[in-house]
């Protein structure tokens, strides 16, 4: 296997906030390699997006305290100076945002938005670096690249501003793409539609691509590899097969319970009610002292679960290179 | 307007002629200036006059009035736009500066000393002034106004307090709004977009920050600088400025109501232009108001 395109280890992050520290993301470690994509699932606040925003120094100085190590193509993300890191934002990691409506800056043209963005990494001129956004543009798919060029946000549809989004993140050829909710706010058939094309451009250009979502019927359709947020931690990872089809946490297991099962006939015409997960994720200013998920699980299958945090252990795989791990005391007879 | 003009106590006539005069020269020149008709006869005669171009005669000196505005009008125009590059100069800077850091030391201090430009009486302000650099240093003279074609030296150094007076007060006011859209344009998806793009944070501001916090800076501008155009009466007062503030106030005094009209007149009429000002330039601020 080729080096790694992104090696996160022990990622934490702690936000001030008015109630106290909030332990946002908790000790996350994966890496993504090249032409891979690895979905992060989890509910919302879960710190999915939280995890992401760090690795690029988005998140707020005032606010985020990012500990831990995140080396892109390796290189330390979270210890590079400003500069530095202002370069590698673009060409070596590009991201898209959740909501298309409002990660566009309404008062400038689309042409300005993604020329702007070629010149800050690129040596070209205005009119080259026009002619490359053209080309991108009509790479992901915009119906008359030229003339949306001098199109302002407003006056694209939803699935249109989110191609330009992409088409800004691929500007520079990022090694790593970071895909926040990308499809999130969007229609289920254009959803399918931006899935094919990140798919596409990644076996293109042998992109690495993270994909956070809480679709996991996305996830099935795009994902090399899962990993399972939960109270800022990761909770389960491994393959799509294993994590989908063998789920150990209790956690998984009562995500993939609450998707609808078209397979599953309506008796007598009474559709089955979906399982939820009841109660919410704990508040990451005050998280439980054992297993994060102990407070709603329906399991508790061992003593140490409300008091002693499992570790992710690897129990089982398919793949050798891609162990399947579960942070929880109870994986007797599940996989 | 035109009858809370007429509503004001006090005779016109009798002020014009003051202590001494007979019963026939009033009567004459009560009738030679229309006020012994009807009110409502008084007002469509005017009204139909001033749609011409024709604003009517000063009771006290005979002049036309437009001449009277025409003659005061470039005073005024020299200390309101003086008055909102001082404003703009103090505000944007400032506001910025708070917005980026909210909560630390310059905005504190940006917050009470634009606190202090509001609520400080500018007459007050143009006194200590006046007391401080014309009188104590002597660096500037006390008052008045000449054109600047004249004496461009004289001129600049006339307009220095005036305009910094009125230009604290705007901008303290101007200040307050900075800092909000500033604030709000700062938390925008977008900006989050611009950084991830990889631009200098000076491009990011410049283009994502501060492009967008124009609109309502424009807003407030507008209404500053209309403000300052229909005569800050009291500024102008203290520094001899003859502005159309001082005129309007001398035709209230003599109750010259020819004079006074025109002068009300012209003030709606600068609301007016600047208000279309303003709302031609938020289309060219903002794509998304163009139709």
């Amino acid at each position: 296997m080729t080096a790694p395109v992104l090696e996160v280890s022990d990622l934490r992050v702690r936000l001030r906030t008015p109630r106290g520290p909030a332990d946002v993301v908790n000790g996350l470690s994966y890496t993504v390699g090249p032409g891979e994509t690895v979905a992060v699932v989890g509910e919302s606040g879960s710190g999915k997006s939280v995890s992401v925003l760090a690795l690029l120094g988005l998140l707020p100085a005032r606010v985020a305290t990012v500990t831990g190590t995140a080396l892109l193509q390796g290189e330390d993300l979270l210890t590079m100076k400003p500069e530095r890191l202002r370069q590698v934002r673009g060409p070596g990691a590009g991201m898209v945002f959740q909501d298309p409506m409002t990660s566009l800056n309404p008062v400038l043209t689309v042409g300005k938005q993604l020329v702007e963005g070629i010149r800050a990494h690129q040596d070209i001129s205005k009119e080259a670096a026009r002619r490359r956004a053209a080309d991108l543009l009509g790479e992901v798919g915009l119906p008359d690249p030229d003339g949306a060029l001098d199109r302002y946000p407003h006056e694209l549809s939803g699935g249109m501003r989110q191609r330009v989004v992409i088409a800004i993140a691929l500007s520079n050829s990022p090694a790593l793409l970071i895909a926040d909710e990308a499809t999130t706010a969007l229609d289920v058939t254009v959803q399918a539609q931006i899935i094919d094309l990140v798919e596409k451009l990644q076996a293109d250009r042998g992109t690495g691509v993270i994909w956070i979502t809480h679709d996991l019927g996305v996830v099935a359709g795009i994902a090399d590899r899962v990993l399972v947020m939960y109270g800022g931690r990761c909770v389960e990872d491994g393959t799509v097969d294993d994590v989908l089809e063998h789920p150990a946490h209790p956690y998984t297991r009562g995500l993939l319970g609450a998707l609808p099962d078209l397979a599953e006939p309506a008796v007598d015409g009474v559709v089955p009610d979906l399982a939820t997960v009841p109660g919410t994720p704990p508040p990451p200013t005050d998280l439980p002292k054992g297993c994060v998920f102990w407070p709603r699980c329906p399991v508790r299958g061992d003593a140490r679960c409300e008091h002693e945090q499992p570790p992710l252990a690897v129990i089982g795989s398919s793949a050798v290179s891609l162990p399947h791990r579960a942070a929880t005391w109870c994986t007797e007879g599940s996989s | 307007m035109f009858a809370l003009v007429h509503l004001v106590p006090g005779d016109p006539v009798r002020l014009a002629l003051g202590t001494r005069f007979s019963q026939d020269t009033y009567d004459a020149l009560r009738e030679r200036s229309g006020l012994d008709r009807p009110l409502v006869e008084q007002f469509f005669s005017w009204f139909a006059r001033a749609l011409g171009g024709d604003l009517g005669v000063s009771f006290r000196s005979g002049d036309t009035v437009t001449s009277l505005i025409a003659e005061r009008l470039p005073a005024t125009l020299t200390l309101a736009f003086a008055s909102i590059l001082v404003a703009l100069v103090i505000a944007i800077p400032l506001g910025t500066l708070s917005a980026l850091r909210p909560r630390s030391i310059v905005d504190r201090i940006a917050t009470v000393l634009s606190q202090i430009g509001i609520s400080v009486p500018d007459f007050w302000m143009a006194i200590v002034l006046i007391l401080v650099f014309a009188g104590t240093l002597g660096w500037l003279p006390t008052g008045g106004y000449v054109p600047l074609g004249e004496d461009p030296g004289g001129w600049l150094a006339r307009l220095v307090m005036p305009a910094v007076v009125t230009g604290v007060v705007s901008g303290s006011v101007i200040t307050r709004f900075v800092r909000s859209s500033v604030l709000e344009a700062l938390g925008a998806d977008h900006v989050r977009t611009a950084q991830a793009k990889g631009l200098p944070a000076r491009q990011v501001f410049t283009w994502h920050v501060l492009r967008n916090a124009l609109l309502p800076l424009v807003t407030v501008t507008g209404v500053q600088l209309a403000y300052l155009l229909s005569g800050v009466v009291v500024v102008e007062i203290v520094f001899s400025w003859p502005g159309l503030g001082q005129l309007a106030l001398q035709s209230v005094e003599a109750r010259d109501y020819p004079v006074l009209q025109g002068a009300i007149l012209l003030f709606a009429l600068v609301f007016l232009v600047i208000n279309l000002v303003v709302d031609l330039l938020y289309t060219a601020i903002d794509p998304r108001i163009r139709r």
